[in-house]
């Protein structure tokens, strides 16, 4: 069955013309999709060759202490161990110079990856091991000995802040301070963003609200745990398989901290299951690689859930504080901010796109905006789904909720009357051109759901949301295959649906059937340079790829049919999956198909393909508006999504329903986040709930369903209006469910999760 | 060690093999059988990743030790297609109604689905949603999930009708 030119369900409203199109804006069936309703799809921890080896992880049990000594040598000589390693078998990077792999330091990614010296966290990795069972690698582990010196430790981010807590890296000053700080410290950058007169803009305002709120650190929480395959062949050349969203980054990185040469390594996609930022960097592969080298048998590591937890990366945790000034007649004056986040063991916390995005959707005079990025024994952050942005818009969307009810406005329009629209100046620099902020809200306000009525306990909240989205290096191939069926061939890990958007692209510039065309995920080795699947880009910048590569093999298709005609190249069109001669003074030729054309290759000039590279521009930023529902339970505080709608502008949605599923994924992860999810640590500095029984992520019965509305106002710098779509989703819901809940029962909660217990508490206190 | 002789049908397949008593299911099943369509994303019973149809009850095979399941009848995902080798209606609603992004908690939750239609035949979304409550997926906020589940319910029941 196929209803892939169905009728589009769920509201898409159209702001620019879009032109009919064939396959764009269709629900088209995806390509892998049988593979991975069929089990024959493979995953990073699939794969196995013959006389392969299974790696272990030795993690630290302290959260921070001196390592004194590492003995290995009981644990090689245990029968079945075939090599080891510690921190030591890692390139040392000194720790004065910055040694970046994309956005990766890997003078902080190769201690994370390994300690060297000291551990950092409670479950930070101190050696590995590879034995010929993982039951082997497992008892080996028992046998390593480790001394330890044990110092104090410092987990919450206002303790770490403060001039007496334990340092983490005694060569850490402050960055972005003046003048450059002499002591060491924990806080690594602090960076602001300013423009106005903060101070004046408050002056002028007629209501204040100031407040401050605690996040803590949530997991990306992708079902898929870590895994890599690693072999290494007799002249050193070795293949990498792994689950990442930049396999270019695991080859890169690896080899970096393997001292290997980038061309030695082959990185190959296994399917990925699950990332949102979590696996856009590395933490197996390079010791993978080590142990295979020194083994010289292949070597493939997984980790438990429980490791997942303990030592790969939540986003960070946080305290922030928001002031926010407005008139009597709903004008914001000014806004300030001040983002405290926890790091985690290095530096790196999302501080800076936090205090960018904070008050990105309002055009607001006076700004200043401030990130601080500290370091704690905590496992490092690592991204999530548009990174610092949802914790940002945690705090602002909330005192623009307090705001709003203050002023006796409608919530909608107190930020209609602030939004930014095109020609609206951030303060963290741009300008904005078009952009569908406005549109999103105004699709808020005349949504059936904005003004259905509510039942007793219940209250309803709206929060809204911006994303940068980017661009950058991604390639794509183009082949005609003999038969007329063509292949598509990018170099992004398809995360969420992604090679079909790229077939329903190349199929609709062919002007040819969408099951005619195949997308494929090329390795290192067989597609050009491609940066990691992240920032909302595949689909801007990939399709943009494709886009280009199609039209060059098009312009080869007419080309050929020319050759055929014997007429000149420009008397020839391609229209509707076929090349024909462009009008009557052309001449009379029959029309030639592209399966035509793809028989005839050889006889006019050989294979029909083509590859482009870039570096893709014009990226523009989504923005999104939520209406949430809830209904709390006054005996348990247990807080009840019961109603969920979701508007975004997606630019042009290519594939309307992985742009829906990326919606609803968002959401999902933002009422996790909102009312459940959080790390809870000890007084020890342990890590109490890493498993799914105690981080408890949303099942189908926490949810009702979640309505879409995707609006679209054309990027006019993607040849398809495409903006980005994956990230926005997971920035208003934090704020969308307090702000209901304060409808509902009139608690202004500033901590997450909202939990039953916390609710429970403050409903109490509230009598 | 010493190894245990284990018999079952897998698949509709009949196994004699021989394995470590304490060996789990899921790893028997993936490293043994080569059956990696059954994932593992907690081991510890939390993420349904692992779902396996055991003698007509969802299993989540990270429980069980391999021993625990001689003599049982077990199918995996790679067992679910029709005997002509179609798409079974479940795995075809899946792909359909875009029930999956990632895909790795799907054959988890087309096996749970699976049996939850063989329960309840004619499940509202709601008891859908409590059906599956014990699989985990991280993705689609189990949306397209549940609309896969309830389009394949209806086509079932649509083909008994036709039939009765
Ligand atoms: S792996 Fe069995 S339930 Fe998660
Ligand atoms: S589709 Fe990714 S976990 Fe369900």
């Amino acid at each position: 069955m196929d209803t892939a030119g169905a009728e589009i369900g769920n509201e898409l409203s159209m702001d620019t013309k879009v032109v009919d199109t064939k396959w764009i804006g269709k629900r088209t069936v995806r390509p892998d999709g049988a593979d991975k309703v069929t089990g024959r799809a493979t995953f990073g921890a699939d794969f196995t060759l013959p006389g392969m080896l299974w790696g272990k992880v030795l993690r630290s049990p302290h959260p921070h202490a001196v390592i004194k000594s590492i003995n290995l040598d009981k644990a090689l000589a245990l029968p079945g161990v075939r090599s080891v390693m510690s921190g030591a078998d890692l390139t040392d990077f000194p720790l004065d110079t910055p040694v970046m792999v994309g956005p990766a330091d890997m003078r902080f990614v190769s201690r994370n990856v390994m300690a060297r010296d000291k551990v950092l966290y409670a479950g930070h990795a101190v050696a590995a091991v590879a034995a010929t069972s993982s039951s082997i690698a497992q008892s080996a582990l028992a046998l390593i000995e480790v001394d330890y010196d044990i110092l104090p430790h410092v987990i919450d981010v206002e303790a770490a802040m403060r001039p007496d807590a334990p340092v983490l890296h005694d060569y850490m000053r402050t960055g972005g301070v003046t003048p450059k700080p002499e002591v060491a410290s924990n806080i690594a950058n602090r960076l602001e963003f300013k423009i106005g007169d903060p101070e004046a803009g408050f002056a002028a305002a007629d209501v204040i609200v100031e407040r401050t709120f605690r996040t803590e650190p949530v997991h990306q929480g992708y079902i898929e745990p870590h895994a890599c395959l690693i072999s290494v062949a007799m002249d050193g050349q070795a293949t990498i398989w792994s689950s990442s969203q930049g396999h270019f980054m695991v080859r890169n990185a690896t080899a970096k901290m393997t001292g290997m040469a980038v061309g030695d390594v082959r990185a190959i996609p296994a399917e990925i299951g699950g990332g949102f930022g979590g696996k856009t960097i590395v933490y197996l592969e390079p010791l993978a690689m080590v142990l295979a080298r020194k083994s010289g048998s292949p070597v493939k590591m997984v980790m438990s859930r429980e490791e997942v937890f303990r030592a790969t990366g939540p986003t960070s945790g946080s305290v922030n504080t928001v002031r926010i000034g407005a008139t009597k007649d709903g004008k914001i004056t000014a806004g300030e901010a001040t983002f405290r986040f926890q790091a985690g063991a290095f530096p790196g916390a999302p501080a800076r796109p936090a205090a960018m995005c904070a008050f990105a959707p309002y055009d607001i005079e006076n700004v200043l905006s401030v990130g601080i990025d500290v370091v704690m024994n905590r496992p490092k952050s690592n991204a999530y789904r548009a990174p610092g942005s949802p914790i940002a818009a945690h705090a602002v969307e909330c005192v623009v909720d307090e705001l709003a009810d203050k002023l006796g406005l409608d919530p909608v329009e107190f930020r209609m009357r602030n939004a930014a629209k095109e020609g609206s100046k951030a303060a963290y620099g741009p300008t904005f051109r078009r952009i569908g902020f406005v549109e999103t809200l105004e699709a808020a306000k005349s949504h059936p759901h904005y003004s259905a009525p509510l039942g007793a306990n219940q209250g309803r909240g709206v929060a809204c949301g911006f994303w940068f989205n980017v661009g950058g290096e991604s390639s794509a191939q183009l082949n005609i295959n003999e038969d007329g069926t063509v292949t598509v061939v990018t170099g992004h890990p398809d995360i969420g649906g992604s090679r079909a958007s790229m077939v329903n692209i190349a199929a609709e510039m062919l002007g040819i059937d969408y099951k005619s065309v195949r997308a494929q995920i090329g390795d290192t080795s067989t597609i050009g340079i491609s940066a990691t699947t992240g920032g909302s880009r595949v689909t801007f910048a990939a399709g943009m790829a494709v886009s280009q590569v199609t039209e060059k093999v098009i312009e080869t298709l007419r080309d050929r049919a020319a050759k055929i005609w014997d007429i000149d190249v420009d008397a020839v069109i391609w229209e509707e999956g076929e090349a024909r001669p462009a009008g009557t003074n052309a001449g009379e030729f029959e029309p030639l198909s592209l399966a035509e054309l793809a028989a005839k290759a050889n006889a006019t000039g050989g294979p029909i393909n083509g590859q482009v590279s870039i570096n893709a521009q014009g990226a523009a930023p989504a923005f999104a508006t939520h209406i949430c529902d809830v209904e709390v339970d006054r005996d348990t505080g247990r807080v009840e999504i019961v109603r969920y709608t979701a508007i975004q502008d997606a630019g042009r949605a290519i594939h309307p329903s992985y742009v829906e599923g990326q919606i609803q994924g968002g959401v999902a992860q933002g009422v996790g986040w909102a009312l459940n999810e959080e790390y809870i640590y000890d007084d020890a500095g342990q890590l109490e709930n890493p498993g799914f029984l105690d981080y408890r992520m949303p099942v189908a019965s926490d949810l009702p369903m979640i309505d879409t509305v995707v609006v679209e106002v054309a990027n006019d710098a993607h040849p398809h209006g495409v903006r980005g779509v994956g990230e926005v989703p997971i920035v208003p819901p934090m704020a969308a469910v307090a702000n209901a809940i304060e409808d509902a029962v009139g608690l202004r909660l500033t901590d997450l999760p909202m939990s039953p217990p916390k609710v429970l508490a403050a409903l109490e206190k509230k009598g | 060690m010493s190894k245990l002789a284990i018999k079952m049908t897998v698949n509709g397949t009949e196994i004699e093999a021989e394995a470590e008593p304490r060996m789990l299911l899921i790893h028997f099943l993936r490293e043994d059988l080569n059956l990696t369509g059954p994932h593992i994303g907690c081991d510890t019973s939390h993420c349904g990743a692992c779902t396996v149809d055991l003698n007509g009850k969802s299993v989540k095979s990270c429980t069980i030790f391999v021993g625990q399941a001689d003599g049982a009848d077990i199918t995996t995902i790679e067992g679910m297609a029709n005997a002509d080798g179609s798409l079974h209606v479940l795995q075809d609603m899946f792909r359909e109604h875009h029930g999956l992004q990632c895909g790795f908690c799907t054959p988890g939750m087309i096996t749970r689905a699976h049996r939850l239609l063989q329960e309840n035949p004619d499940p509202s979304d709601d008891e859908i949603r409590h059906g599956i409550s014990g699989n985990l997926c991280r993705c689609t906020g189990y949306q397209n999930i549940v609309k896969a589940i309830r389009a394949a319910a209806d086509q079932i029941n649509a083909a008994k009708e036709a039939a009765e």
